[in-house]
């Protein structure tokens, strides 16, 4: 072999390399085949769109700081508290088997409030109703910490929830809102999830917006962050007026967006950044 | 197949060594905040190069969170053990990360943490041994600000 | 009140046997260089030293800078000559101590 061939054969081998290395990272990012009249062709978490450091803090339950939430939570779930002298256990029991599949199928139709609840308003209702506690505020640590609690007694069962019946309205609405261009950068959640997920913006990897891992602990917080908080920082990040936490139109986003990502798995806690 | 001449292993090698250097920039100058921190933990003798493998990722995802494991040669005895080891961020506003302190009981000299890098900057490891001989190693991590995650 | 930080190392172990000893705790670590709403500086609190000692002996200890994540998370290793207990703690910096201990065993 001529002796130049061999320093380019060096170089080859080099972008052969990275070419692999680029091609490895797209097959990395698996997701489920999607149900027919769904607008993915492959539904993905948002976990397959985050580097390899964050999804190991995700992978080993000691490392995940999310934990700490759902171990606060676990005491909590056994703590007696307002008029009625009762705690969650009072009448739920054991979480791990009462509340399994429960933070799954979220938002759910009430039929006594005639509208859809989350997680978050259910835990409230609980106690104001059924404790006669004080309910507590979004974004409270004791409200994000039992919601991710119950809902990590779904990690792994499939996100199912309803949207025909008295939800299809809840539904529309939701979807309507999902493509409505919003605030001054004029972008709706479309814009980014759903025609650029993949690609970057700025400095950011856009994932398909996926809500199976919330409440997620953001490296960027340090702390376990409710969906609504995250819808209320992307509709603040397009520079846009955004609704408030546990309003109707985010519980239809909510319901709209837990039906983009149907058939994952829950992931909750999960580490995002 | 014959054996390569002397240019053949020249250009091999030269273009090996093209390859690993290319991505590593070389070890800048430490001044500042950082270089105090130094001074103060070696007493103002410099450091050699090797022993310490820094792991970092090249990208940091966020800069509140990035996760860090040093793993130092080391027989780990009463006699020849890691003691000290200072880690600190020359780009922070204070450079000081953490000083980690191992004994033999420990087995080996290899820790992990998750440290907040305020920009893109250098992270820089010096082990101190128990025999008082010094090492110094150091990674540049990129911390991508400005987008919805920042 | 503090949470209980969390621990993880094997039961058992074989003498003379080196093992991953991984903690997190929960802690804001509030660097001291952020401000709050009204713009004042938010001042400094962070644990500041994490130590383990195995039957009574330091193992592994490090002081911690505002630079460390919030809810820390330490890894190191440990060689387990004998049986007995891993005792842990974590120094605030207003003083109060956090800590935790874990037993192994020997590997029959």
């Amino acid at each position: 072999m001529a002796r130049r061939y061999v320093g380019l054969a060096a170089l080859v081998a080099a972008a052969a390399s990275v070419a692999t290395l680029a091609v490895a990272e797209d097959a990395e990012r698996k997701g489920i085949a999607a149900p027919p009249g769904h607008v993915f062709k492959t539904i993905i978490s948002g976990y397959e769109f985050r580097s390899k450091e964050t999804r190991a803090l995700q992978d080993d339950d000691l490392e995940n700081p999310g934990f700490l939430a759902v171990e606060r939570a676990a005491d909590v779930w056994k703590k007696v508290e307002g008029s009625e002298g009762k705690s969650c256990m009072s009448c739920h029991g054991e979480a791990e088997t009462s509340m399994k599949g429960v933070g799954a199928a979220m938002p759910k139709w009430d039929d006594k409030l005639k509208k859809p609840v989350n997680l978050e308003q259910r835990i409230n209702i609980c106690r104001s109703e059924h404790m006669k506690a004080e309910p507590w505020k979004f974004k409270s640590r004791e409200l994000t910490d039992m919601t991710a609690f119950v809902r990590y007694q779904s990690r792994g069962m499939k996100v199912s929830v309803k949207t025909d019946g008295p939800m299809s309205p809840w539904f529309e609405r939701g979807k309507q809102i999902y493509y409505t261009r919003y605030g001054q950068l004029d972008l709706a959640c479309e814009s980014c999830h759903e025609r650029n997920n993949g690609k970057f913006m700025r400095a950011d990897f856009l994932s398909q917006g996926q809500t199976n891992g919330f409440p997620t602990y953001r490296l960027r917080d340090q702390r376990l962050v409710p969906l609504h908080e995250r819808f209320e920082g992307c509709m603040f990040d397009v520079r846009a007026e955004p609704f408030k936490p546990l309003s109707d139109e985010f519980l239809a986003l909510e319901l709209y967006v837990a039906w983009r990502g149907i058939g994952l798995p829950v992931e909750t806690p999960s580490v995002r950044n | 197949m014959r054996a390569i001449n002397r240019r053949q292993a020249f250009a091999l090698g030269g273009g090996f060594v093209m390859l690993t250097l290319m991505p590593i920039a070389a070890d800048a100058e430490v001044t500042g905040d950082a270089a105090k921190w130094i001074e103060t933990f070696t007493g103002g003798k410099p450091p050699a190069k090797g022993k310490i493998a820094l792991d970092l990722p090249e990208i940091a995802e966020n800069g509140n969170t990035v996760p860090l494991s040093i793993n130092i040669e080391s027989p780990m005895t009463a006699d020849a053990y890691v003691k000290d080891v200072l880690i600190i961020a020359d780009g922070n506003p204070n450079a000081g990360v953490a000083t980690l302190s191992f004994t033999p009981l420990s087995g080996k000299a290899e820790a992990s943490i998750r440290i907040r890098l305020a920009t893109t900057q250098n992270v820089i490891a010096v082990a101190k041994m128990s025999d008082g001989s010094l090492f110094m190693e150091q990674k540049t991590v990129k911390v991508t600000i400005g987008g919805c995650g920042g | 009140m503090a949470d209980k930080p969390r621990i993880k190392l094997p039961k058992e172990a074989a003498k003379g046997e080196v093992i991953q000893i991984k903690t997190l705790v929960s802690h804001v670590m509030e660097s001291g260089q952020r401000k709050d709403a009204q713009g004042k500086a938010i001042p400094r609190k962070i644990i500041n030293k994490f130590a383990c000692e195995f039957n009574g002996k330091p193992v592994f200890s490090c002081a911690l800078e505002p630079a460390i994540s919030a809810n820390p998370y330490v890894q190191f290793d440990a060689r387990v000559d004998e049986a007995g207990t891993f005792k842990f703690s974590w120094t605030d910096d207003d003083g109060t101590v956090i800590t935790a201990e874990e037993k192994i065993a020997f590997k029959a």
